[in-house]
């Protein structure tokens, strides 16, 4: 920001400054009034902005950790993997190892139904507090490690479902159609489900996205200096209510308007397939 | 070419297959007819192993495929299957619909595969429809498309499940004379089918199952003409 605009912000402040000293404003002098004290004096835009590179950090990496582990979750949780059977060979070392693993898969996909009972069943917070104070409590992390870490691992547990979801909406005869072509269980999923469940599942991912751009304001709570936190500490300054508190709502609704653009984009290209 | 030596299928508690004893020839074409619920399409289902049989063996090619040993996507990428709700993969044009199975398995680069889908897509006059996704074609040509999806692969043999079950009637006739001109070129093919027509035209054998067993079989002529049991009487009484 060049001086010179600083500058003539600071004029026509000098030029109210009068009025408010009496404290007989009119209607428009207070509008600036407020938008200098939390927006222009002492470079306060900038903490703004800062606070929003946060959060858009925070929530990007949530987003990918979440989706991830998400998606680990919801195959873990497939009736294939589920109810996996063992078919025993005539290898004892095969057996062993083939039991071994089986074992592990089944021990995980119980693991994964609790894991998403646990975090869809607590709040956030908590589950930030808990993580902040306990888990990392004694180590020095930054922040934005914790947040994602918190975030991602709430959000996983949403993603699965929603993935889940998808995955089921497949008709069951495209697995069919893939392994009768030859394909192994894991290319068809790869090449004929998954990408079927996603386009399928992404309205509802959208929709936990924007959530979680939205909750991670909680992380405000460990003192992270994200955007609510910003809008925050300016209130504490300036002792304007609404004001730092109505920008960084605004500064939101550009994240997660973008976001739904972008969204909704994919959407468009992802339906190409459904023209008739 | 196939054995299936007493193959049972129970559902649960529900007994489908009770032992079904058959040997399908090279260059055979076999066609199951019989009522809903009678076991055919889950014998069909049993062959490539898409139902797990619950007792009994199947070989193929000399290879007991039911055994863990066994390599079931090996075995698989040789049997074509046709569904009769066609199962085209949404998501991908025709032409990559053709290609999927054999670039992923490897058994043919792009070239390869881009040639031989429209080598394919001209024998069944689809050749316009390449890049066209599957929504957008009636259920006849989906069907064909099927066809040569599974084609692609070079199967031995070809399995076919109701494929003519889920088509509106003025659709049935061009996907039958894709089945019958591979017929003729001496494809192995088991049908299952409730189309008597076809069956009579293009079987060396009919095989007429229900409740789980094969009830009767032999010439279409025969089975059609001159049934000997009673169920197959009462069964081709009703639909012809």
């Amino acid at each position: 920001m060049p001086t010179q605009a600083i500058s003539y912000f600071d004029k026509l402040w000098l030029q109210i400054e009068p009025a408010v000293q009496s404290n007989t404003l009119n209607f428009w002098q207070t509008i600036y009034k407020e938008i200098y004290s939390n927006l222009i004096k002492d470079d306060r835009w900038l903490q703004y902005l800062n606070g929003l590179s946060v959060t858009i950090k925070v929530s990007f990496f949530s987003i990918i950790f979440g989706v991830v582990l998400g998606l680990i979750l919801a195959l873990l949780r497939l009736p294939e993997v589920k109810d996996i059977k063992y078919r025993k060979t005539n290898s004892a070392l095969v057996n062993f190892f083939k039991y071994i693993g089986i074992s592990i898969l089944k021990l995980l996909s119980k693991f994964a139904g609790f894991y998403i009972q646990l975090y869809r069943g607590t709040p956030l917070l908590l589950q930030v507090l808990i993580i902040n104070f306990g888990i990392f409590g004694t180590v020095r992390v930054d922040k934005i490690v914790i947040g994602v870490i918190a975030c991602g691992l709430n959000s996983a547990a949403y993603v699965a479902e929603i993935i889940r979801g998808g995955l089921i909406s497949v008709p069951h005869g495209q697995k069919e159609a893939g392994r009768s072509l030859g394909l192994s269980a894991i290319q068809t999923l790869n090449k004929i489900i998954i990408p079927q469940a996603l386009k399928s599942a992404l309205p509802a991912m959208g929709n936990e996205f924007i959530a979680l751009i939205k909750e991670t304001s909680i992380l405000s709570y460990i003192a992270l200096t994200e955007l609510t936190k910003a809008g925050d500490y300016i209130r504490s300054r300036t002792y304007s209510a609404f004001t730092p508190y109505i920008i960084s709502g605004l500064l939101y609704l550009v994240c997660t308007l973008t976001l739904t653009k972008l969204i909704s984009k994919l959407e468009k290209r992802l339906s190409a397939s459904d023209l008739h | 070419m196939i054995y299936t030596k007493n193959l049972e299928k129970y559902f649960n508690n529900l007994h489908v297959l009770k032992g079904v004893n058959q040997h399908v020839k090279k260059g055979e074409k076999v066609a199951i007819i019989g009522p809903s619920g009678s076991g055919k399409s889950t014998f069909l289902r049993c062959i490539n192993l898409l139902e797990q049989p619950t007792s009994g063996q199947i070989i193929f090619e000399g290879e007991d495929i039911t055994s863990a040993k066994c390599d079931i996507n090996k075995v698989r990428q040789k049997m074509g299957m046709v569904f009769q709700q066609f199962n085209l993969f949404p998501h991908k044009t025709v032409l990559e619909n053709i290609t999927l199975a054999p670039k992923t398995l490897k058994l043919m680069n792009k070239d390869e595969a881009n040639a031989k889908a429209e080598e394919l897509l001209k024998r069944v006059g689809l050749i316009d429809k390449i890049n066209a996704y599957p929504r957008q074609l009636s259920g006849g040509q989906q069907q064909r498309i099927a066809i040569i999806r599974a084609l692609a692969m070079n199967p031995a043999v070809m399995l076919f499940d109701e494929p003519t079950s889920a088509l509106d009637p003025e659709m049935v006739g061009e996907v039958l004379d894709v089945i019958k001109s591979l017929a003729v070129e001496g494809m192995t093919m088991i049908i299952v089918t409730h189309e008597m027509g076809f069956a009579k035209e293009v079987a060396d054998r009919v095989l007429f199952m229900d409740e789980g067993l094969v009830v009767e079989e032999g010439k279409p002529y025969d089975i059609f003409n001159n049934p000997q049991v009673e169920r197959t009487k009462n069964f081709l009484n009703k639909i012809l």
